[in-house]
């Protein structure tokens, strides 16, 4: 006899526990610790400081930990506990002119005040699996040398004086930088709330977006203006005080995509801006995010928007992989009331074909007789 | 760190539940109209019930009594996870029985039994906008909301009835509310819509990933579009509850084995053990009857 399935709970708790087991793996091996992870996964827990907007290295490796290195699912964790945070204030804008700089690449000049910095890419690396790396052989510590106090000027500013690019975006004096998790979304968007977006958005989909504009479809002819990482004072103005007061530094990627234009009826021809910045080491994902800026201007521009990439409504509805992975996975939720009205709905315009397709039949037989 | 396991009453910070409160006054002034909210991130899925567990979180008290269901039913897995995430972020009364709920949320389904005064019906909603698989673009679909702009919901509708003899949405059917908005009941299967209309309990809808609250106030009218020579009509079952006789109910199509067999049975699991422990039986409880074969 049929039975109406009982014990949901039960079935939760035991998968709960087995994950749990699974997680955990191979009991005769130590376990992974939350320093390892933050050391030796560093751009892991970068990507999710960055798509989780909360700067915690700790945080992030435990998130990491905890979602088995599944990093959207550690992304989600994150943002589940950023959101329970207070607000105390708003920061003062980082100033990435003084940045303390450990890469800095431009693809604009060959030579510029502060020099081409490589840092520690993967750029140069011959993509060969390391055997060495199988054991846990020494390495060698980084060569250093000396600042040479030159500063690091940049690229923007330096094509800003000669007054070929546009001016850097501007608010007025009273504006208040909106907070994308504090209120409800509404298109079009303020270009700060934009960004915003861009900067918790998906990499993988930014990645593509950022890509189909150089395979044409909203074409933005771009430039690599200055590609910089490295680490920035976080500032606080505080009112009793009347005076910023730094809350310590963090690490960044900024990258200024310097964009031909040929000008249209609402702009002059110049040079046009799009604008990354990511939290941590994630070049991939300030690229592809000023990319898809420079792309989601085209209104503000004069630009024909023909391209999924300057569809502010699409892009920004979509980029969030959190929203993304929760609707598309709850199709594995039960469905079946639904379905059951679609079965009958079916069903019935099955028979209906049927019953025409016979009493057809019929005339043609009679027809023919 | 410890401090990461402490929350407040309901999980949601007050501050948080007043702007969803003041969403909810909002929704219910201006009945169908989905009014933005800024929806916060919860600590399940997106598209798994957010928007219905921040609506229930803005308005539970500790003398609440709660209900959740999903497709119906009081124990399907993600009813039961979403129970249990208020009773241990608000440590409130839970029930499966409907008459005993002055909170009931639900995923898919209204219950059978009517619902009284005092209740309140806090629907998950996927997506809000009826007009979304006519229009993608928010910023047109609001648009037409203002300027009370449904004819394109009527020509997808006429379209069906061209090709199909019939309108085939038998889900999410859209409703008119207090002869204004038109408004998506949350992929609800059209034969609860007549229990919307006129119903006497408060009707709230959440939708999370989206950011939209909107509400049924009580004894409002809610109308399914149709027309004049096709009016509007529910699912007929050939068969009543296999366990519980019950007829006029939603039933859920139980698979037995791989030869065609199969069984109907309410798709309303406390609607159905309470007609049962009334002594109703169905075909497969019917007593005595091996011994009448
Ligand atoms: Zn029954």
């Amino acid at each position: 006899m049929y039975v109406a399935v009982k014990g949901g709970e039960a079935a939760i708790n035991n998968a709960h526990r087995l994950l749990a087991d699974r997680r955990r793996g191979d009991r005769s091996l130590p376990s992974v610790t939350i320093e390892q992870i933050v050391a030796q996964l560093g751009l892991a827990v970068d990507r999710v400081m960055a798509e989780a907007s909360l700067y915690d290295r700790s945080l992030a490796a435990l998130a990491i930990r905890q979602s088995r290195g599944d990093l959207i699912e550690a992304i989600f964790l994150l943002r589940a506990y950023r959101t329970t945070l207070p607000r105390f204030g708003t920061s003062v804008p980082v100033d990435t002119a003084n940045m303390k700089i450990e890469r800095r690449v431009s693809a604009t000049y060959k030579d510029l005040p502060g020099g081409q910095l490589l840092g520690p890419t993967f750029d140069y690396t011959h993509r060969l699996l390391d055997p060495s790396l199988l054991t846990d052989e020494a390495v060698e510590g980084p060569a250093r040398k000396d600042t040479t106090g030159e500063h690091a000027v940049r690229v923007s500013d330096i094509l800003a004086h000669e007054g070929l690019i546009e001016p850097d975006g501007e608010f007025a004096e009273d504006h208040q930088a909106g907070d994308l998790t504090r209120e409800p979304m509404e298109f079009p968007m303020s270009r700060d709330l934009r960004l915003q977006a861009l900067a918790r958005g998906d990499e993988g989909f930014l990645l593509a977006l950022g890509y189909s504009t150089q395979r044409g479809y909203g074409r933005n002819h771009p430039f690599v203006g200055e590609i910089r990482i490295g680490e920035v004072e976080v500032e606080l103005e505080v009112a009793e005080l009347g005076f910023a007061v730094s809350l310590g530094r963090i690490r960044i990627t900024e990258c200024q995509m310097v964009n031909q234009f040929k000008g249209s009826s609402k702009a002059p021809p110049q040079f046009t801006r799009g604008y990354g910045l990511v939290f941590g080491q994630s070049e991939r994902k300030a690229m592809s995010m000023s990319l898809v800026d420079r792309a989601l201007r085209a209104e503000e521009l004069g630009e024909d928007i023909i391209a999924p990439a300057q569809d502010e409504e699409f892009v920004i509805s979509h980029s969030d992989n959190v929203q993304a992975t929760g609707f598309v996975e709850h199709l594995k939720l039960p469905h079946y009331v639904d379905f059951q009205a679609e079965l009958a709905l079916v069903r019935k315009m099955r028979s209906d074909i049927e019953a025409a397709r016979k009493g057809d039949r019929g005339e043609m037989q009679e027809a023919a007789e | 760190m410890t401090d990461l396991a402490t929350y407040n009453f309901a999980y949601l910070d007050e501050q948080t539940k007043r702007m969803i409160r003041r969403a909810i006054l909002k929704a219910i002034a201006i009945p169908g109209y989905q009014v933005p909210f800024a929806s916060r991130e919860m600590p399940m899925p997106y598209g798994w019930g957010t928007g219905g567990v921040q609506v229930t979180a803005a308005i539970i008290g500790p003398e609440d009594v709660l209900k959740v269901i999903d497709q119906g039913a009081d124990d399907t897995t993600n009813a039961v996870s979403i129970r249990a995430f208020f009773q241990k972020v608000a440590n409130v009364a839970v029930t499966t029985h409907t008459k005993d709920a002055t909170i009931i949320q639900t995923r898919h389904r209204i219950p059978e039994q009517k619902l009284g005064a005092g209740q309140v019906l806090v629907y998950q909603v996927p997506i809000p906008e009826p007009l979304r698989f006519l229009e993608p673009r928010e910023t047109e679909t609001r648009k037409m909301h203002a300027l009370e702009e449904y004819g394109l919901m009527h020509v997808k509708l006429y379209e069906d009835i061209a090709r199909h003899g019939r309108i085939s949405t038998t889900y999410a059917y859209p409703v008119k509310v207090a002869g204004r908005y038109v408004m998506d009941p949350s992929p609800t299967p059209k034969f609860d819509n007549p229990k919307m209309h006129m119903s006497e309990a408060l009707q709230l809808f959440g939708a999370g990933r989206e950011k939209r609250i909107y509400a049924v106030p009580p004894y409002t009218e809610v109308v399914s579009l149709d027309f004049e020579d096709h009016p509007f009509e529910i699912q007929k079952f050939e068969q009543p509850c296999a366990l519980c006789g019950a007829q006029g109910v939603y039933l859920d199509e139980v698979v037995l084995d791989d030869k065609g067999g199969r069984m109907f049975v309410c798709s309303d699991t406390d609607h159905c053990e309470d007609r049962r422990e009334h002594g109703h039986a169905g075909e497969m409880l019917a007593p005595n009857k091996e011994a009448a074969e």
